[in-house]
């Protein structure tokens, strides 16, 4: 085993498991907050698929990756709406519609990517990176953690930023109660739609931003149903993660690294068989539910619509 | 109780310069009227005390004042002038502040953080401010509070202080309490009486809702009596200011038991009663939680032919009894005989088969199964057993002619015995339903409201079958919340309240009077006159 400790392996690990966490930390902070507010989001691996497609399209127009990015987000954020109208506004059973969202994202993405690019799959140009003098030269950690794309840098602020909101302000707060009773913030005079289709549309936008990444940075072009599941572990992600931004972020690297573990054992020649290395993500995700899955608190409204008034 | 008798001498209401007036107002739910044409005047500086069963409109009253619902007819007027609350957050901005009957707090969050809720959500949660003004209420109101614990871990005494305090917080000019004493202690709620009183000095309008009597004095300036969604009747100040307490207990149980004029008087069933014994219950208890009521020490006998009314305000306890004897909830102590046979260790389909049947309150949940077949529904107690299921395997057209026997047998009003249960009126629903309970060898039938939410004519029907029940020599227990069915049909009628038995009294046709005396025992007084007649204290200890 000496052997895989090599840097060009371990460098390989470490680069691979941050570009496949961050789709999914985005995916879930984008869910942590709806599932806050009482919406599960099923739908986001849609959301998310949209996010990509309309990333790389939007990317590949303009020839800014930037400008992909808002794309994305503009692009989960459009599924999200219908989720908002849906389940929010008209009460609908948000699993039903959560997995109708998904799907009908795949067929449509699917159809519209071969409507415009029929079988060819386009690469955008590698992206630019953000080199942070001095940090970037050390040996195996350097070009891993710190030539990333600056998007990658937002990413981890957001973590921050949603901590604090979280904790420190009314909306935080308000989101919350959305979630834990509906009931009561209402008769306090909050809004419980209002607030809940602001995390609707807010888990759309992460989630398409994530898409956008996975699509723009991660592989650099679009193929259809590319993002394999990632928003569900992103739902995964967000329930385990009880509430708090940071172990959406932790949960996210360790499966990033299972991920890239599979990439980077194939890289350093293990000659365990492929088929079992690319259980490995699958495996881990098994494992921490069967881990931590029972300690995993939710909402108590989760799932449920609320309608003013009903007994 | 002192202290309230103080404030009404020295005050003075304005009448019709209220703060909130109710015009007429009529509020309809599916098959209901919650609300019908209630007008009522609010008064600042009083405690108004709406007072009446479960079901009288209460709620609703408050769910249309909390901005919850809006009345269908009617109006509100705030300072005169004719207002519409559309939304929680108009009542609110109105001066209006509600503390519920079920805790309205977010249980996973800070005291501070419930204080707050509602706040727009730009802004950051103004600490110092409301801890300047938490040491205010504290020094006018006694209500202090843990800031950082959280909600959820709180006693429900002091849970109710954060809404208390969270109504003062946004400068309310109006309070309802809304069944507030009834998750408190009796000195708990003493201390809100307390409360109640201090607030309305210093110019609020409470409006305090109950349905306990002897609150209903002791803190209330005006009282308004609601009975099946209307105004019974009310008194004012003066009038009460001029009355004992057990005068204004007298007038108000007048209000809220008596018959009203009109009414058709329901000939008292001959009774049917045999010596021997058919069920008898000893010291039975249940375990209770902050949701339900737990049953204490409760004892009762039946005999064959006879029926014995429970009668009592909804929710102390009666379902309780019922899920008991049908085995459906656990007893802590106690013991249940039919027949002579000790059954309290006996499972739901063993107490069924030894003749033990209960019909159910809850005919949709509960006693049936919507989507299902009438067919389906007649057997449902019965899966797996014979004739219906032989080894195993379901017989249809078994279950299919069972089904149109029953439905032959009491006029159930469907187009097949294939049509979902679910599709029938309460009416022949309930007949289904007590078709399958009385088919085999009933003994024994308990009955939960059996006819709450039927059209005048169902109930007349239901009330024959009952009697012919009885008649039959089987036992019946009638649980009902109305007082003119119990007094029609039982031979004896058993009061509960707070999951006691308050008293067994002989139905002996005394009318009036036997009236006044179980709705003293329903409202939780003690009696005053004799106690239960000496055959009847065997009876029941035996």
């Amino acid at each position: 085993m000496s052997g895989l400790l090599t840097e060009a392996f371990l460098s390989s690990l470490l680069t691979g498991a941050i570009v496949a966490a961050i789709p999914m930390l985005l995916a879930g902070l984008g869910e942590q907050m709806s599932e806050k507010a009482g919406v599960l989001n099923i739908g986001i691996e849609g959301m998310m698929l949209m996010g990509a497609y309309l990333g790389f399209f939007v990317a590949y127009e303009t020839s800014s990756l930037w400008m992909g990015f808002l794309g994305g987000m503009l692009g989960g954020a459009l599924v999200a709406v219908v989720m908002a109208v849906l389940c929010v506004w008209l009460g609908l059973n948000q699993i039903v519609i959560g997995i109708g969202l998904t799907l009908g994202a795949e067929g449509l993405t699917a159809l519209l990517h071969h409507f415009q690019f029929s079988r060819t799959y386009p690469r955008l140009p590698a992206p630019e990176r953000l080199d942070i003098p001095g940090l970037t030269d050390l040996p195996v950690i350097g070009p891993s953690l710190f030539g990333r794309h600056l998007i990658v840098y937002l990413a981890v602020l957001a973590v921050i930023v949603l901590a604090a909101l979280y904790r420190r302000t009314n909306l935080g707060m308000t989101l919350r109660a959305a979630g834990e009773r509906p009931a009561a913030l209402d008769v306090a005079g909050g809004n419980v739609l209002g607030i809940r289709v602001v995390a609707v549309l807010f888990t759309g936008a992460m989630a398409g931003l994530g898409g956008a990444y996975l699509a723009n940075i991660g592989a650099g072009l679009f193929i259809p149903f590319m993002t394999g599941g990632a928003g569900f572990i992103g739902i995964v992600l967000a329930m385990l993660a009880r509430g708090r931004p940071l172990w959406v972020l932790i949960g996210a690297l360790i499966f990033g690294a299972a991920l890239s573990l599979t990439t980077a054992l194939q890289v350093a020649g293990s000659n365990i068989p492929t088929d079992v290395i690319q259980m490995l993500p699958f495996a881990a995700v098994m494992l921490v539910l069967v881990l931590f899955g029972r300690r995993a608190k939710l909402p108590s409204a989760l799932a449920a619509s609320y309608e003013r008034g009903a007994r | 109780m002192t202290q309230a008798a103080d404030n009404r001498t020295d005050l003075s209401p304005e009448t019709g310069a209220g703060i909130i007036g109710v015009h007429h107002v009529t509020k309809r739910f599916p098959g209901v009227i919650a609300v019908n044409d209630v007008s009522l005047t609010i008064h600042p500086g009083e405690v108004h005390v709406l007072l009446g069963e479960n079901g009288a409109g209460k709620s609703t009253l408050v769910g249309i004042l909390a901005g919850l619902q809006e009345p269908d007819e009617g109006h509100l007027t705030l300072n005169g002038r004719q207002t519409r609350l559309a939304s929680p957050a108009d009542s609110l901005e109105a001066g209006i502040s509600t503390v519920f009957q079920h805790s309205m707090l977010v249980p996973t969050l800070t005291v501070l953080e419930n204080l707050t809720l509602g706040a727009p959500w730009y802004q950051r949660p103004p600490r110092a401010r409301i801890e300047a003004r938490m040491a205010e209420l504290q020094r006018e109101f006694a209500l202090s509070l843990p800031l950082d614990a959280v909600t959820g871990e709180l006693s429900l005494g002091q849970q109710q202080q954060i809404e208390i305090a969270r109504a003062l917080l946004r400068d309310s000019r109006v309070l309802i309490l809304d069944e507030a004493t009834s998750m408190l202690t009796p000195q708990g709620a003493q201390e809100l009486g307390a409360r109640m009183q201090k607030l309305v000095q210093s110019g609020l309008a409470v409006i305090f809702i109950t349905h306990k009597l002897a609150e209903a004095y002791r803190f209330g300036h005006r009282i308004s009596v609601l009975k099946q969604g209307a105004l019974a009747g009310q008194m004012g100040p003066e009038q009460l200011g001029a009355m004992t307490e057990d005068q204004a207990v007298d007038e108000i149980v007048r209000l809220m038991f008596g018959r009203e004029s009109g009414a058709g008087t329901a000939e008292q069933r001959q009774s049917s009663a045999r010596d021997e014994t058919l069920l008898r219950v000893e010291g039975l208890s249940t375990q209770g939680d902050a949701d339900v009521l737990g049953l204490a020490d409760v004892s009762l006998s039946l005999r064959a032919g006879e029926i014995l009314g429970v009668a009592g305000i909804d929710g102390n306890g009666q379902k309780q009894l019922a899920e008991a004897l049908a085995g459906q909830r656990p007893l802590t102590a106690g013991r249940v005989e039919l027949e002579g046979a000790d059954i309290t260790g006996a499972s739901v389909a063993q107490r069924r088969r030894r003749g033990l049947r209960y019909l159910t309150d809850d005919r949709l949940e509960e006693g049936s199964i919507a989507a299902f077949p009438i067919s389906e529904n007649t057997v449902l107690k019965d899966i797996g057993q014979p004739p219906f299921w032989v080894n195993g395997v379901e017989r249809p057209s078994r279950i299919a002619q069972h089904a149109r026997d029953l439905i032959a047998k009491f006029n159930v009003y469907t187009p097949g015995e294939t049509t979902p249960i679910g599709r029938l009126s309460g009416g022949n629903i309930q007949k289904v339903l007590l078709g399958r309970e009385l088919s085999g060898e009933a003994r024994v039938v308990v009955f939960n409201k059996p006819t709450y939410g039927l059209d005048l004519q169902n109930i007349e029907a239901s009330r024959r079958r009952i009697a012919e029940i009885a008649g039959r020599g089987m036992g019946v227990i009638l649980i009902s919340t109305d007082l003119d069915e119990l007094m029609a049909l039982s031979d004896r009628i058993a009061v509960m309240e707070g999951g006691r038995i308050r008293g067994v009294v002989k139905n002996d046709g005394s009318g009036e009077a036997l009236r006044l005396r179980i709705g003293r025992m329903m409202a939780g007084e003690e009696e005053r006159e004799e106690q239960p007649a000496p055959d009847e204290r065997k009876e029941t200890t035996a």
